[in-house]
């Protein structure tokens, strides 16, 4: 209470590992909510109905999900287009597109005292090089940058559910959401379900380390909305 | 850490290390043409030069919208490239690999910036130690004024202005050298850096690296083959075309 090391604690933050050079936790005042999940499990369509729900109660957001830095967005899109970029390369090619996000978009956001909403976060980029066998220690120091989040929800949907839920939206399955750059199988079906069961099982290997709350979300939209609600709710009282 | 040789590749890598402004990468050109000459399978890789992220470095330093963290995980993705998409291949293949700065630019750079110094050498740790890594050691005053001599428009992140040094790029570029040329200094034990004294003149020092190179590798073992013979011909009829052809060709 009286001095700075005891202000660090009081707000409850903390970086994973080394955090971000010169980027003090006790400066952190807003609330950075993250959700996880695969295509299709309804994390846009849930991130969307909070944002408007947060936004009506008068909190100010800001977005962020993989892929959407302004530094690296487009040439990672190319580069997996192509998929011409090896493991090692490609896993630090997302984690500059995290990092620049972190930097420029979450901790000045945080600072300024508004809701970040993170439509995915560090745990599906390591739960995806896991999956193709990189080295877990590697992944925790390379994302000791992360800032612990005040709430992550993982939406829990079976790889059957996502399945009819994926061609019901676009009538073709995904070729990385399929895994098939990992050769599990040529049927892209078989393919498809295998890596998500995988990715599955991976997760909840890392919930155990980062203790986030998994959500079931075979069930309908609205009474996922009603669940989150009533748990970030709580967090916005505490 | 274990080197390429300890870890049973057949290629070898040689790094050059130092400040801008320290000759390295002239020596490291002498090299290369020498061991061309000698018939050496040799291939040279250059620091921040893989195309495809490339672009991305350009932007974030054009619109200076690197931070340490950002700075110091971009280019390990170069790095990372380089090293998946030709130096391990390259290196599988029996060639001896001549990188001008290896991560070792990234220790020294990314900690000056701020970056915690095992967070980065955690994150190269997928990358082997070179074989032979050289230090060329000036006095910082010496390699500053090969820079500044002719008053050279300094880009920013060169000059670490992103670290508020000073407001005056010149300022800011000497006091950034200094600190990496303090990190150079720190790490030469932890990493067997041989040390160069990059004061003396160009022809010394060619002379010195390539005796420490002829040393530490037994070049005649990396020596091209001749020419692959041509394959024999699928159908023996057009054998005699074929070879006109060659004929030809000569």
């Amino acid at each position: 209470m009286k001095d700075s090391a005891e202000s660090k604690t009081k707000n409850g933050r903390r970086f994973y590992g080394h955090g971000i050079p010169r980027v003090k936790c006790a400066e952190l005042a807003g609330k950075l909510i993250v959700v996880e999940g695969a295509d299709g499990s309804g994390r846009s369509t849930q991130i969307a109905q909070l944002v408007d729900w947060l936004e009506t109660s008068g909190h100010a957001t800001v977005q962020v999900g993989l892929k959407r830095s302004t530094l690296v967005s487009s040439e990672l899109e190319k580069a997996q287009h192509g998929n011409i970029l090896s493991r090692t390369t490609l896993s630090l090619f997302y984690a500059t597109d995290f990092a620049d996000q972190l930097d420029n978009i979450i901790l000045p956001a945080l600072k300024a005292g508004f809701i970040v909403l993170a439509d995915r976060y560090i745990y599906t980029l390591m739960a995806r090089d896991m999956v193709r066998g990189m080295d877990e220690g590697w992944l925790k120091n390379l994302y000791g940058i992360a800032l612990e989040p005040d709430a992550v929800f993982y939406l829990s949907v079976e790889p059957e559910e996502l399945v009819q839920r994926n061609l019901s939206k676009n009538a073709t399955l995904d070729y990385w959401e399929s895994g098939m750059d990992l050769g599990l199988s040529r049927d892209m079906f078989d393919s498809f379900l295998k890596y998500q069961t995988a990715m599955q099982t991976t997760f909840r290997q890392l919930q155990k380390t980062y203790g986030f709350d998994i959500v079931d979300a075979n069930r309908s939209i609205d009474s996922v909305t009603k669940e989150l609600r009533k748990k970030i709710r709580a967090l916005l009282e505490k | 850490m274990k080197t390429f040789a300890e870890l049973n590749f057949p290629g070898r890598l040689i790094a050059v290390e130092g400040l801008d402004g320290s000759g390295k990468s002239t020596q490291i050109y002498l090299l290369k043409r020498w061991l061309e000459a000698e018939g050496i399978k040799v291939y040279f890789s250059e620091w921040n030069s893989s195309e495809l992220v490339k672009s991305a470095t350009s932007k974030g330093k054009k619109r200076e919208l690197l931070t340490p963290t950002t700075f110091s995980l971009i280019h390990a993705t170069d790095f990372a490239d380089r090293y998946e998409r030709h130096l391990l291949p390259l290196l599988r293949a029996g060639y001896v690999v001549l990188c001008d700065r290896y991560a070792f630019t990234a220790f020294a750079r990314d900690t000056v910036r701020g970056c915690p110094p095992e967070w980065v050498r955690g994150i190269y740790s997928f990358a082997a130690q070179p074989d032979l890594t050289l230090f060329f050691k000036t006095d910082l005053e010496v390699s500053l004024n090969r820079i500044l001599e002719g008053r050279p428009k300094l880009k920013f992140f060169e000059a670490g202005m992103d670290l508020r040094l000073s407001a005056d790029p010149y300022e800011s570029f000497r006091i950034f050298q200094g600190r990496i040329l303090d990190q150079y200094i720190a790490m030469a034990d932890e990493f067997k850096f041989v040390v160069m004294d990059a004061n003396e003149n160009v022809e010394k020092q060619q002379v010195i690296f390539r005796k420490l190179v002829s040393e530490k590798i037994d070049l005649k073992k990396f020596k091209r083959r001749s020419p692959l013979p041509l394959p024999p011909p699928l159908n023996p009829e057009n054998k005699t075309q074929e070879l006109e052809g060659d004929l030809a060709a000569v």
